[in-house]
């Protein structure tokens, strides 16, 4: 017979903060929150800023402007369903649309490594052209950088966007009431598994294909459709559907409660997630919105969604409580809840 | 998805769930074993719908969260070698330990790797000849034998800079550690699914004869759980104390012999520390003799590194079973995922996470009336 003696509780004492930057500081939840809060805004806050949303509202000339910037480093460059270059386009057009701004113009700044081959860059290149027309929003400036080997993962974009706000239709994060329902134009998890596939080198019979589509068409439907009925916009990218949803609830001071039988998620996405250990709800989309709607426009913004071919599998995926503020709380298939919360970093595959 | 949509049934799960309250005439106290039941549980609720029919406590089954602080240390002082290529699961990697984290050590230089599998880092070591590559051997019996396959392949290929640091556990001396305990609550367990999809359950037998409580190997999705739940609380209700399989779409009574062949070549049994529980006899792995050049704690030295673990959190009652982790005054205050006081917060099989992720706000069940 096996006795043990149990010496009591042991563990270790707390972490101090890191004094390093780390990999989740880019992920989109805890860590990425607080970098800003304590790094950035201390240094460099000021109204426009204060903002914290996927753009700033400026004043321009009599009229209001959306400026949006954003960077991006994704790994591989070109992956199934898109590319950096496109992805660059697509990113920031939908951070000036998300803010209720029609965007009008681009910038773009490269920073190249040195061995990068030509050709590939230039396809980049070119599919950055492709978006932008089919956007509409003209590339109007630009800047090149290269750097030795080894100091770049071949080529980093960063893009800026310029777009006006039209005044009477003005979405923002702080805008969800109780009673209003949430809508996402389609399924979640596609872009952040084609690429996790990719980098893992795990193959599926049907290859999961990033979603990274221009936004705007679905936001200027949604706003003939519902006009102010439409209370907040957000494209769910890095820390994907949950972390979009935890940050509305907490601008807002409302609570939410979603159906887990609801949210839209491809069997091929589903499948990787369980694979790798993964939440598809944490998971990046490049061309999906959540929009949160009165109550009494719902049906018009749905319908409009539905109209167009990227907003053809939207749906109702859940409704704004005033229980529980800041909090997302999901009702399982079984018929219990759960917390929906924001992640402290990146997700960790497990171990078994 | 074939396999995993049939066990996750909302209907059937609720049909289960009345048949366990009807079954049950008094509260039970069951024990799942495993980690990623326990996540399963507090993930879709099953716990608050049992409420007055089943109670659960969450057992030690999580590998990240009993490996012991030493051998996080060693790992982090392993992986900030310049010459070391550290290669682990994606859960070690949030663990504190004395100092700091496997991501801090990343932050400041150490290469560390998260791979799916130990022969993907055994592929490393072949492509990086002039680096060490270690492998973070961590788990009970489910990850042993890819463990033991990838050492095995390794003295196979000669492949002289890969080695494993090993922290291995077994799962029954840790039942039997909980049903000796004076303060035991446990009358029923479900056992981990995957462990005995390896081990077979012969080796329950003697544990469900002697301690008279029923044990079920069980699968790890909410139906499964809970035909687990309803056939020990069958048994319990009928007076009965046997093995009996839930998961028969992946286990039989021998296990898969193979695998636990190549354990028996490359590991031997060994007294292990559990973190926060103590040192229980003959409960892990070590490498045998034969393949002691694949051990990284003598490869690198490492048998210098002692850790005291500071009476700060309350893990090892939480992993015994003995406290829920909202029982504890840390618990989402002094203890949070960025702020872990303890393995059990930060692991994805981990007790504490489970309550903090999922339950530590809990909205009344029903439906919410989203049309469809």
């Amino acid at each position: 017979m096996t006795t043990v003696r149990f010496d009591g509780p042991a563990c270790p004492t707390p972490l101090v903060d890191t004094e390093r930057v780390q990999l989740g500081h880019g992920s989109g939840g805890k860590l990425s929150a607080r970098l800003l809060k304590d790094r950035f805004l201390p240094h460099l806050g000021n109204p426009f800023l204060a903002q914290l949303s996927d753009g700033a509202v400026v004043p321009l000339g009599g009229a209001e402007a959306v400026l949006s910037t954003d960077t991006f480093v994704v790994s591989p460059l070109e992956f199934p369903g898109g590319d950096i270059g496109m992805l660059a386009v697509h990113g920031t057009v939908n951070d000036v649309a998300m803010m209720g701004a029609r965007p009008c113009y681009l910038t773009a700044g490269f920073v190249l490594e040195e061995g990068l081959p030509l050709d590939l860059l230039e396809r980049i290149v070119r599919s950055m052209a492709a978006a932008a027309q089919s956007v509409g929003v003209p590339l109007v400036a630009g800047d090149t950088k290269v750097v030795e080997r080894g100091k770049a993962d071949g080529l980093y974009i960063n893009t800026t966007g310029l777009g006006l706000l039209d005044p009477a239709f003005r979405p923002g994060p702080a805008r969800a009431r109780p009673g209003d329902v949430i809508l996402v134009s389609g399924e979640i998890g596609r872009h952040g598994m084609a690429i996790m596939a990719a980098r893992e080198g795990l193959a599926f019979e049907s290859a999961i294909t990033s979603d990274t589509a221009s936004l705007v068409p679905l936001v200027e439907r949604l706003k003939a459709a519902a006009g102010d009925g439409i209370r907040v916009l957000r494209d769910p990218t890095r820390g994907g559907l949950a972390s979009a949803l935890n940050e509305i609830a907490q601008a807002s001071k409302v609570g939410m409660r979603l159906v887990e039988d609801r949210i839209p998620i491809p069997v091929e996405v589903g499948a990787a997630c369980e694979i790798l250990g993964l939440d598809p709800m944490y998971v990046a989309n490049e061309g999906v919105l959540t929009a949160i709607v009165a109550p009494d426009q719902a049906a018009a913004a749905l319908e409009a969604l539905r109209g167009h071919p990227i907003g053809a599998g939207a749906r109702q995926i859940g409704v704004v409580t005033t229980d529980h503020p800041g909090y997302v709380v999901l009702e399982t298939r079984i018929g219990g809840t759960r917390v929906v919360d924001l992640l402290p970093g990146d997700q960790l595959p497990r171990i078994c | 998805m074939k396999y995993l949509d049939e066990y996750r049934d909302g209907a059937v799960a609720r049909g289960i769930i009345a048949r366990i309250k009807e079954t049950a005439t008094r509260p039970w106290t069951l024990m799942e074993v495993c980690g990623g039941q326990t996540h399963t549980i507090v993930r879709q609720g099953l716990d608050q719908l049992l409420e007055g029919a089943v109670e659960m406590i969450h057992g030690p089954g999580c590998p990240v969260c009993v490996t012991p602080l030493e051998q996080i240390d060693k790992a982090l002082a392993l992986a900030a070698r310049p010459d070391v290529i550290f290669t682990s699961f994606g859960d070690m990697l949030r663990v504190p330990g004395s100092s700091c984290d496997l991501l801090q050590v990343r932050a400041r230089g150490g290469t560390i790797r998260v791979v799916y599998s130990p022969l993907d880092a055994l592929e490393l070591a072949i492509k990086n000849p002039d680096r060490q590559v270690v492998f973070f051997a961590v788990g009970f019996e489910t990850t042993a034998p890819a463990n033991a396959m990838a050492v095995w392949r390794a003295r196979q290929l000669n492949v002289p800079n890969f080695s494993i640091l090993v922290s291995h556990v077994t799962v029954p001396p840790a039942m039997t550690a909980i049903l000796d305990a004076p303060d035991n609550r446990v009358q029923g367990f479900l056992a981990a699914g995957h462990v005995c999809a390896v081990m077979g359950w012969k080796e329950y037998e003697p544990i469900a004869a002697k301690y008279r409580v029923p044990i079920i190997v069980t699968g790890f999705e909410p139906v499964d759980i809970l035909e687990g739940m309803l056939m020990a609380v069958t048994q319990l209700e009928q007076g009965r104390h046997e093995v009996e399989n839930q998961y028969v779409r992946s286990v039989q009574r021998d296990g898969t012999p193979p695998a636990q062949e190549l354990v028996r070549t490359v590991f031997r049994l060994a007294d292990r520390q559990w973190r926060g529980i103590g040192t229980i006899p003959g409960s892990g792995l070590t490498l045998r003799e034969e393949y002691a050049d694949f051990d990284a704690e003598l490869r690198f030295g490492l048998g210098d590194i002692h850790a005291e673990e500071p009476a700060e959190c309350r893990a090892g009652e939480v992993l015994r079973g003995m406290l829920k982790p909202s029982g504890c005054s840390a618990f989402g205050t002094r203890c949070t995922p960025e702020h872990p006081l303890g393995a059990p917060m930060v692991s994805s099989e981990g007790a504490c996470a489970a309550y903090y992720n999922y339950a530590r706000f809990r909205s009344p069940a029903g439906p919410t009336g989203v049309p469809s």
